[in-house]
C-alpha cells in the first residue's frame, strides 16, 4: 500500500507492503532517525511524535494507518540555526546525557508546551510520566522545563 | 536540587588556567548535547551502510540442555537469507569473556542459560532475517538446571571464593545481631538497545561499531575468538544510549563481525528490548547471612558475614564482584574482627556482570540493615552510631587491612547529612503526592511517613593488581587543541570533562574530543568502576601540560593562549604559525597507584582509591495496601573535586533514581532459569513521578591521585540509597523487610 503523509510540513510517500509500524517507518525507510526505538510496547516514550495534533508511541501506530496524516517528529522542532525552546532548556539545563530518551522527551515537552505555555510542576511530572529517562533522574530535566515554564 | 554554576573561588585552578572559561569548576554544556536534542546524534542502532545485512539471532529456550540435532536448512531455504553460523563455523578459539574466556561465541552443544545464542543468520532485511531464526529447527534434550546458588555452592560449582580474615577471632562484644537479607536481580536497563555494525574491509578485517564501554577490551577478545590478526580488527567508538555496567561483556559483536567476514557485506545487528534482557549480563541477585557484635557504647567489635552471589552460567566479571562484594561487606567502619567468606556462584540462571556500584551495592544493603538493627538494639541513634565506628584516612580497611591513603571524609559526609533540614510534613491529598498515585487507591489518613539512613564506601578504578591504565592523546591544531582518546562516553559527560581539563592545562578554549578506535590509539581502560574521570583525565591532563610546554618552548614563549604563543605580553607567533611549522602532540599512559593480590586471609593493598557516600530517604507507606512513595533524598558525598557541577549532580540524581529502583520496584523475575519479565511493561522502571526530590552536598577534600583532586562520582549515588529506602520503609511500617526489592505484599504480609 502508498501512504503519504505530511511529515515536519513536507510530503512523503513510501510503500509499505508488511505490518509494520509508523516508527519502523520513520527510522528505516524515510531517514527519520531521530525517534528512538527502546521498548516497542509503547512503554518508554523514545518513539514519541505528534500524530494529527495527538502526541502518540509511533511503535503502537501501524504505519498503514497514517495515510493522509500529518506528523511532527522531533527532526519539525527547531530548524538548522535555532533550538526550540524545550531543546534549548534541556541542553542548558544538563537534561541530557545519553540522550537516547531525549527525542521522546523533546517532542512530549514541546506538545505539552503548546498547550500549556507554563505548566505547573506536578502537570510536567504526570504529562511526560510516560518518558523513560534511565540516565539523569528527571531532576535536569524538570528543571529545565520549570524554567521554560516560569519565562513570561 | 539547585545546581552550582560558578565555580568555587577557593578551589578554582591557579594562575594562567583561571583565565580559560570552559575550564574546570564549570557547569561547561556537553558537545553532543545540541545533536541529541534535534535527534541526530548517531547511536549504533542508527547506522547505515551501503549493501548492508541484518542479523538476527537464535537462542536455547531451555536453561540447560543438550543440542541433539540443528537444522539450518529451512533457514538457508529463505530469500533473502545470506548465511547462517553456528558455533562450528567460528574459526579462532570460538571463546570469549571478560575475565575468564569461557564462554563459546554460539551454543557449543550444550546450553547453559535461557537466551544463550544458537545460531546467527544474515539477511536482507531485518523481518527476514528474524524469520529465517525462527526457522531454525533445534532438537533438545533438557538437562537439570542448576538454579539454586546454595546448592551451586554445596557442589562447589562456583566461580571464585573470597576469604577474609582479620584481626582476633576469638573477639566478642556484648550485643550480637545477626541477619539474613536478600537482593533480587536488577537489570541495567540502558534505554539504547544493544547493536553492532559491522563492514568488512576486502581484506579479511573487520571495522565494529558496537555498543561497548571497553573497545580495547572488545577488540581483545574478537580477535583471539575469531583467529585473526591484530591489525584486522578495529572497533570504534560510537554512539551509546546508556550502559551502566551492561555493555562491558560483549554479545553481538563477534557475531556480527564474522557474519560480515563471511557474507563480505557491512551487517548490522539490534537487540530488541525482550533480547537485550535475555543479551546482556545483570547485577548479580544475592543472598547474605551477617553477624555483627559490638559492646554497649556501641563499638563495633567483630563483623562477620557469607555473601553468595549468583553469577549464573558464565563467569563475566564474576570473580571482581564477589571481590568487591567481599571487601566492602564491612562498609565505611572500623572493626578489628573481621571473617568474610564470599562466594560467585555457577548456576545455569543469566549471566551476571557488572553494574552501578559493583558487588558494593549488594553488601551495602547487609551492612546498612545491619547498622540500623544494632543502633535500635542499643537504643541509639542510627547516625550517631555510624559516626562512633566510622572508618577515617589513615585507618586500615577493617576487611583487607589496607591502610587508607586517599582522603576519606567519613565524617564530614555524615554530618553534612544529617544537618540537612528535613522536609515538611505535608496534608496534601493530591494524588500525585500519595503512594499508588493517581490510581487513587489510598488517602492522606493511611499514609505513614518514614526516615531511613545508608552510608557507603566504593573502591574507585580496578583493583587487586589489575593493570589497570589509560591513554589519550593531546594535539595542537591550527585553531586550539584535540583530545583523542579510545575512552567511552556512554552519556555520563566524560567528553566534557576531558575538553575542560585539557583546556584548563593548555590555556586554551578551543578543545575538541575526537574519539579514536583501537588502531589509532592505546586503551583507555573501561567506563566503568567510576574511573574515566581520574584514569582518561589524568592522562589528558598530563598530554596537556607538555602539550603547552612543548609549544612554549618551541619559540621561547612564556603564555599560550587561542590567539598563540606570547612572550612578556606580545604575541609572538599565531596558532596558526605555529601549527604550519609542524606538529605538537603528546601520549600520556596513566597508570593510578598500584594494587596488588590479597593473601589467603585477604589482607593487602588491593585498592587505589576510594569514596564515601550518603543517603538519607523520606517515603511514605501505605501499609494497609503496600504502597510506596519516595518523597526525598538528601545526599552527601564524597567528590574530591567538582570538576564540572552540572555533570556531578546528574549523576548523583541519576545514580540515586537506580538505587531507589532496586529498593521497592526493579527485579527480573527468573524461574528455572528464565527470566520472566523481559520487557519495559512487566520490568518497573522509576517514572518522572516516581522521582523524588534530591537534595545533594558535595563534600571536597581533594583525593589522592585524580585530576585536580576529582575522584569518580557515579557510582556511589547507587549504593547506599537502596538501604536508606528499604530503612525509610521499615520506619514506616515495623517490619523487618530483609529483602529489596520491598514489594507490596511483603509490606502487606500476604
Ligand atoms: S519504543 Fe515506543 S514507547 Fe518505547
Ligand atoms: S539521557 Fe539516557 S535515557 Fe535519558
Amino acid at each position: 500500500m502508498i501512504i503519504t503523509m505530511t511529515i515536519n510540513g513536507g510530503q512523503r510517500t513510501v510503500e509499505v507492503n508488511t505490518p509494520t509500524s509508523l516508527l519502523n517507518v520513520l527510522r528505516d525507510r524515510l531517514e527519520l532517525e531521530g525517534s528512538k526505538q527502546a521498548c516497542e510496547q509503547g512503554e518508554c516514550g523514545s518513539c514519541s511524535v505528534v500524530l494529527d495534533g495527538e502526541l502518540v508511541c509511533s511503535c503502537l501506530v501501524m504505519a498503514t494507518d497514517c495515510d493522509g496524516s500529518t506528523l511532527t517528529t522531533v527532526e519539525g522542532l527547531g530548524d538548522e540555526d535555532t533550538l526550540h525552546p524545550v531543546q534549548q532548556a534541556l541542553v542548558q539545563a544538563g537534561g541530557v546525557q545519553c540522550g537516547f530518551c531525549t527525542p521522546g522527551f523533546v517532542v512530549a515537552a514541546a506538545a505539552l508546551f503548546d498547550e500549556h505555555p507554563h505548566p505547573e510542576s506536578d502537570v510536567i511530572k504526570e504529562e511526560l510520566a510516560g518518558n523513560i529517562c534511565r540516565c539523569t533522574g528527571y531532576g535536569a530535566i524538570l528543571r529545565a522545563l520549570e524554567e521554560l515554564a516560569a519565562r513570561p | 536540587m539547585t545546581v552550582p554554576t560558578t565555580p568555587d573561588t577557593q578551589t578554582a585552578p591557579a594562575s594562567a588556567e583561571q583565565r580559560v572559561n570552559a575550564g574546570i569548576g564549570r557547569s561547561v554544556l556537553r558537545p553532543d548535547g545540541i545533536p541529541k536534542v534535534k535527534g541526530n546524534f548517531a547511536y549504533v542502532s542508527d547506522l547505515q551502510a551501503e549493501g548492508m545485512l541484518h542479523g538476527a539471532t537464535a537462542r536455547s529456550p531451555f536453561a540447560h540442555a543438550r543440542l541433539v540435532s540443528i537444522d539450518l536448512t529451512p533457514a538457508l531455504a529463505m530469500n533473502g537469507v545470506k548465511a547462517v553460523i553456528v558455533q562450528d563455523d567460528v574459526p579462532g578459539t570460538a571463546m570469549y569473556g571478560l575475565e575468564h574466556r569461557d564462554q563459546p561465541v554460539l551454543c557449543d552443544g550444550t546450553a547453559r542459560y535461557w537466551g544463550e545464542p544458537v545460531a546467527v543468520v544474515a539477511a536482507e532485511d531485518p523481518e527476514t532475517a528474524k524469520h529465517a531464526a525462527a526457522a531454525i529447527v533445534m532438537e533438545w534434550e533438557e538437562l537439570d538446571t542448576l538454579d539454586d546458588p546454595e546448592e551451586a555452592d554445596a557442589i562447589d560449582s562456583v566461580f571464585r571464593r573470597v576469604k577474609v580474615r582479620r584481626g582476633d577471632q576469638d573477639a566478642h562484644g556484648e550485643v550480637v545481631i545477626e541477619g539474613y537479607y536478600e537482593v533480587g536481580t536488577q537489570d541495567q536497563a540502558p534505554l539504547g538497545p544493544e547493536a553492532g555494525l559491522a563492514l568488512p574491509d576486502g581484506e579479511g578485517g573487520v571495522d565494529l561499531y558496537g555498543t561497548s564501554q571497553w573497545v580495547h577490551a572488545d577488540h581483545e577478545q574478537i580477535v583471539a575468538a575469531l583467529g585473526l590478526q591484530p591489525d584486522q580488527i578495529r572497533c570504534h567508538p560510537a554512539g551509546i544510549g546508556g550502559a551502566f555496567g551492561a555493555r562491558e561483556d560483549m554479545n553481538l559483536h563477534i557475531h556480527c563481525c564474522l557474519l560480515a567476514l563471511v557474507t563480505g557485506r557491512p551487517v548490522k545487528m539490534v537487540y530488541d528490548r525482550a533480547e537485550s534482557f535475555a543479551g546482556h549480563v545483570h547485577r548479580h541477585p544475592a543472598r547474605m547471612w551477617y553477624r555483627h557484635e559490638a559492646n554497649r557504647d556501641g563499638t563495633l567489635v567483630r563483623v562477620q558475614a557469607k555473601l553468595l552471589l549468583d553469577g549464573g552460567a558464565y563467569m563475566s566479571t564474576t570473580g571482581a564482584v564477589i571481590g568487591n562484594a567481599t571487601y566492602f561487606a564491612v562498609g565505611p567502619y572500623k572493626v578489628d574482627s573481621v571473617a568474610i567468606d564470599g562466594v560467585g556462584a555457577k548456576t545455569n540462571n543469566p549471566p551476571c556482570g557488572a553494574m552501578r556500584g559493583f558487588g558494593a551495592v549488594q553488601s551495602c544493603f547487609g551492612h546498612e540493615t545491619q547498622m540500623d538493627r544494632l543502633a535500635a538494639e542499643l537504643a541509639m541513634d542510627p547516625m550517631v552510631l555510624r559516626r562512633l565506628n566510622a572508618l577515617q584516612q589513615g585507618d586500615p580497611m577493617s576487611t583487607t587491612g589496607q591502610i587508607i591513603t586517599d582522603s576519606l571524609p567519613t565524617v564530614d559526609v555524615m554530618d553534612a547529612l544529617v544537618a540537612m533540614p528535613l522536609p515538611d510534613d505535608t496534608d496534601s491529598d493530591n494524588p500525585l503526592h500519595l503512594p499508588g498515585g493517581t490510581g487513587l487507591t489510598t488517602s492522606r489518613s493511611h499514609v505513614r511517613r518514614g526516615v531511613g539512613y545508608g552510608v557507603s564506601i566504593k573502591n574507585i578504578a580496578f583493583s587487586e593488581g589489575f593493570d589497570d591504565y589509560a591513554e589519550a592523546r593531546v594535539v595542537l591544531t591550527s585553531v586550539g587543541a584535540e583530545v583523542h582518546t579510545a575512552a567511552i562516553e556512554v552519556g555520563q559527560g566524560l567528553v566534557t570533562v576531558c575538553a575542560q581539563i585539557a583546556r584548563s592545562a593548555l590555556g586554551l578554549e578551543h578543545v575538541a574530543v575526537v574519539f579514536d578506535d583501537t588502531s589509532s590509539i592505546g586503551s583507555a581502560g573501561s567506563t566503568s568502576a567510576s574511573r574515566q574521570t581520574q584514569l582518561t583525565g589524568n592522562a589528558v591532563l598530563e598530554a596537556a601540560r607538555r602539550v603547552r610546554e612543548m609549544a612554549l618552548e618551541r619559540i621561547g614563549g612564556d603564555d599560550l593562549t587561542d590567539a598563540g604563543v606570547w612572550r612578556n605580553g606580545e604575541l609572538i607567533m599565531s596558532l596558526d604559525a605555529l601549527y604550519d611549522a609542524g606538529p605538537i602532540e603528546f601520549t600520556a599512559r596513566y597508570r593510578h597507584p598500584a594494587t596488588f593480590e590479597a593473601d589467603e586471609n585477604g589482607q593487602g593493598t588491593l585498592h587505589a582509591g576510594f569514596a564515601i557516600a550518603a543517603h538519607r530517604a523520606v517515603v511514605e507507606v501505605d501499609p494497609e495496601l503496600g504502597l510506596i512513595r519516595v518523597v526525598r533524598i538528601d545526599t552527601a558525598q564524597d567528590v574530591g573535586r567538582v570538576l564540572n557541577p552540572q555533570s556531578v549532580i546528574g549523576q548523583i540524581e541519576g545514580g540515586i533514581l537506580q538505587g531507589v529502583g532496586l529498593a521497592y520496584m526493579e527485579e527480573l523475575v527468573i524461574q528455572k532459569g528464565k527470566i520472566l519479565n523481559a520487557s519495559f511493561t512487566d520490568y518497573l522502571l522509576p517514572t518522572f513521578l516516581d522521582a523524588p526530590d534530591v537534595e545533594a552536598i558535595l563534600i571536597e577534600e581533594p583525593g589522592e591521585w585524580g585530576p585536580f583532586g576529582a575522584k569518580g562520582v557515579g557510582e556511589p549515588p547507587t549504593i547506599s540509597s537502596t538501604p536508606a529506602v528499604a530503612a525509610a520503609i521499615r520506619d514506616a511500617v515495623g517490619k523487618p523487610l530483609n529483602r529489596v526489592p520491598i514489594l507490596p505484599e511483603h509490606i502487606v504480609g500476604v
